[in-house]
């Protein structure tokens, strides 16, 4: 992630006597970097004069994959990008398809993807805290956040059959209805949750050495997020009042009502905070999403994008046959282009898709969040110790399975 | 004075078989001392661990089973349930996994570092009265080793420790492990001062009270009456806080933070080596739980102000081990509840809290009781 390619690399040592300072590789595989960063690191003695992140150790050329294969083929991909929202990518991912094609899914799908994406919403922040605490040194912290997203995910594996590689969406809908009582379990998870949050409030978020690991470490500008292109929790807990939910309303987020949570400083500590309360205000859209939850089909009535109902399968020729060509050849999207971003836990996760017609996309280009607030760390980590490398990379949450892809 | 060992000597003055009994006494009891250091930090790993699951809602280990012990009826699966066999099942896999040696590390340091690590915990353990007997109708410690200089002997030993991390640190040739061994050093010298300054009040409190304040025996026997940790309330809290950071336990643990520094100077260490250091570690823990409670909570008193009566012999000094180990064990609980319940300092914080306000509080501690003891 040098600013210029050269080849061979540039000497690290920057200026002074050589042996004054010293070069230390953190990663790929180090318990501090959230997955297989690497950071090169200039330090002069425990001060970080230059730092190098080194990323694609997890690529595996999703974008390329999706080529080959339909779109409902990709969605599983999907699951692999921010694995730690799984639904969310899935649902951003049809979702774009779906601008493609110009369909309108149905009421009951959108409250659904709603709840889905606000779940994710949830354990996302969970795990990007958990870490975060264990990172300032407090496990117990990451046992309880980690306790509750069990729960969460119990309620998927409950939704999808599976707890964290998903697959939910379809284009044009989701691969199948809410299960008989999954509402109830997700209401009572809701009112369990919140107390559990507050704990996990109360025991890390005033504690001193706490907050004095955390406040006023890594302060990101409104002006630097917006230059660097940060989105999400982290361009928010900058002070910039932006959240796509509100600004570009998609599935339905115009008729719920929920804050935008922003931050005053931009440092560490308000990242917490903004996180910490994001998950508050999930809970809110949840519950008034169970509240409205519409009757009806969850998935549009259009042969050409998704399946028939099985008894038709298993009784009429004609939906046998529509069933194999949706399977077999995907859903047929229009030629044309569409871009779409989705405020996803991490930030906003951008799809962009060019199809030629069929059920295969020409070409897939993913925008992922992570790989955005991961780059501002070269900006970030020069001044600092190193003892602030791991808050200061958990504080901006990312996941290395989405910058990679 | 006499102790156990002392009252063998006579027997040295017989013949050669005496001697060589008083000797072979000696290694008793010095294999004892280190057995119950050695017993506390194996048993403060399974603690640590049964305690840190119970804290955060989890039931820790408890499958871990040997064959036979397991099948005896009741024994076995409390053993089972409370993880002591995982103990075992730990120490046997730190014995018998291969041991290699990094091509980088300078040799000779490299292995001398686990021992040096862990050889001041047993060698202070000597020290330590674990309780009290009464014979010629005066209260002897039951230690092995009772002599005037006790405290600073203690102080000096224990600083050896300091040593151990640094060899590891240097002789490993890797960057995360000399950083730690850098901060780690740092650290210990820097709390070694105030844990000085407050035994210095300590010992001076001491004085006014018995004959010879150096003499860790005789500090504890002081506490008859009230317990040092009420008349020194401010001493007793730095010293723990000194502690704390001394045995590198969150929230001071920089110098081994897995969080930036991968495990500190132990990352070039695995098999029996770690094993030391690992064992070296809760061996610390157990040991400053014991200096905890030797010099600032009453040793083997049960309450302030009261004692175990001396007329009844071999029971009150059976009373009075227990009583003192009760307190251990409270000890070591309280260590592992700060390290599950706080994060962890920033090395730089570490440092400024120690110079700037600990050493400043020791000092106007010390002061205090100076003129309080003038007066």
């Amino acid at each position: 992630m040098s600013k210029e390619f050269t080849y061979p690399e540039p000497p690290m040592l920057s200026e002074g006597r050589i042996g004054e300072k010293m070069i230390l590789n953190m990663g790929p595989s180090h318990p501090s970097t959230h997955g297989v960063l690497r950071l090169k690191l200039e330090l002069d003695g425990d001060l970080i004069l230059r730092c190098d992140p080194i990323i694609g150790q997890l690529h595996r050329g999703d974008e390329k994959i999706a080529e080959n294969m339909t779109y409902n083929q990709f969605v599983p991909y999907t699951d692999r990008m921010d694995y730690l929202a799984p639904i969310a990518n899935n649902v951003a991912f049809a979702l774009c398809a779906e601008k493609l094609a110009g369909i309108e899914i149905t009421e009951r799908c959108k409250a659904i993807r709603v709840i889905c994406c606000e779940l994710s919403r949830i354990t996302s922040h969970l795990v990007g805290i958990s870490a975060y605490a264990m990172d300032a040194g407090s496990w117990t912290g990451f046992m309880y956040c980690y306790t509750q997203r069990e729960k969460i995910c119990t309620l998927f594996e409950e939704l999808t059959g599976a707890r964290l590689t998903t697959s939910y969406s379809r284009i044009g809908g989701l691969a199948r209805d809410l299960p008989d009582g999954w509402l109830g379990n997700l209401n009572s998870f809701c009112n369990k949750f919140l107390p559990a949050l507050d704990e996990i409030d109360k025991l890390i978020t005033r504690n001193r050495i706490f907050v004095d690991r955390a406040a006023g470490i890594g302060i990101i500008t409104p002006e630097q997020a917006m230059q660097w292109g940060l989105t999400g929790a982290n361009l928010r807990a900058s002070g910039v009042n932006t959240d796509l939910r509100k600004d570009v309303p998609y599935l339905g987020y115009e008729n719920y009502d929920f804050d935008v949570v922003i931050g005053a400083g931009g440092d560490c500590y308000d990242r917490w905070l903004v996180r910490i309360e994001e998950m508050r205000q999930s809970v809110r859209i949840i519950r008034q999403a169970i509240e409205k939850m519409p009757d009806g089909p969850v998935n549009v009535a259009n042969p050409l994008i998704s399946l028939p109902p099985k008894d038709g399968v298993l009784r009429n020729m004609e939906d046998l046959i529509n069933n194999f060509m949706v399977v077999t050849q995907g859903p047929d999207l229009p030629e044309g282009e569409a871009y779409f971003e989705a405020e996803n836990p991490k930030g906003a996760l951008g799809f962009y898709i060019i199809s030629r017609g069929g059920g295969v996309p020409y070409r897939v280009r993913v925008r992922g969040p992570s790989f955005v607030s991961l780059s501002i760390a070269q900006e970030l980590l020069p001044g600092h110790n190193i003892s602030d490398i791991p808050v200061l990379l958990g504080s901006l949450d990312f996941v290395l399975g989405e910058c990679d892809r | 004075m006499v102790t156990l060992c002392e009252i063998t000597a006579g027997a040295a003055e017989a013949s050669i078989w005496g001697v060589v009994g008083h000797v072979l006494l000696l290694f008793l009891f010095s294999f004892i001392a280190a057995m119950v250091v050695m017993t506390f930090a194996g048993l403060s790993v399974v603690a640590e661990r049964k305690v840190c699951a119970f804290i955060q809602g989890r039931l820790g280990p408890n499958r871990t089973a040997i064959p036979i012990v397991a099948a005896i009826p009741l024994l076995g699966n409390f053993l089972k349930r409370n993880g002591l066999m995982q103990l075992l099942a730990d120490a046997l896999k730190f014995l018998f996994k291969e041991d290699p040696i990094p091509g980088h590390v300078n040799k000779f340091w490299y292995m001398a570092a686990p021992a040096m690590f862990l050889a001041p915990v047993l060698i202070v353990g000597a020290v330590i009265p674990f309780g009290v007997y009464w014979s010629d109708g005066s209260m002897h410690p039951i230690a092995v080793a009772d002599f005037d200089l006790s405290i600073i002997f203690m102080l000096a030993i224990s600083s050896l420790t300091v040593f151990g991390g640094l060899m590891a640190g240097w002789s490993s040739n890797s960057k995360l492990p000399y950083i730690a061994a850098t901060r780690s050093g740092a650290q210990i010298i820097s709390y070694e001062l105030t844990m000085g300054i407050t035994i210095v009040t300590l010992v001076i409190w001491a004085a006014t009270m018995v004959e010879n304040p150096l003499n860790i025996f005789e500090v504890a026997a002081a506490q008859s009456g009230l317990w040092f940790c009420i008349t020194q309330p401010l001493g007793a809290f730095l010293f723990l806080v000194a502690l704390f950071a001394e045995t590198n336990r969150l929230p001071f643990d920089v110098s081994e933070s897995e969080a930036d520094l991968v495990s500190g100077v132990h990352t070039e260490y695995g098999s029996f080596k770690f094993g030391l250091f690992y064992v070296g570690e809760y061996g610390h823990m157990a040991l400053a739980s014991m200096l905890f409670v030797t010099l600032f909570l009453g040793a083997w008193y049960p309450f302030p102000g009261c004692e175990w009566p001396s007329d009844w012999g071999w029971i009150s000094s059976v009373l009075s081990v227990f009583t003192f180990l009760v307190k251990v064990a409270f000890m070591i609980f309280f260590f592992i509840w700060m390290r599950w319940t706080l994060p962890r300092f920033r090395y730089d914080q570490v440092m400024r809290l120690g110079w700037s306000v600990l050493v400043p509080l020791g000092i106007a501690n010390f002061v205090f009781y100076l003129v309080l003891i003038s007066l």
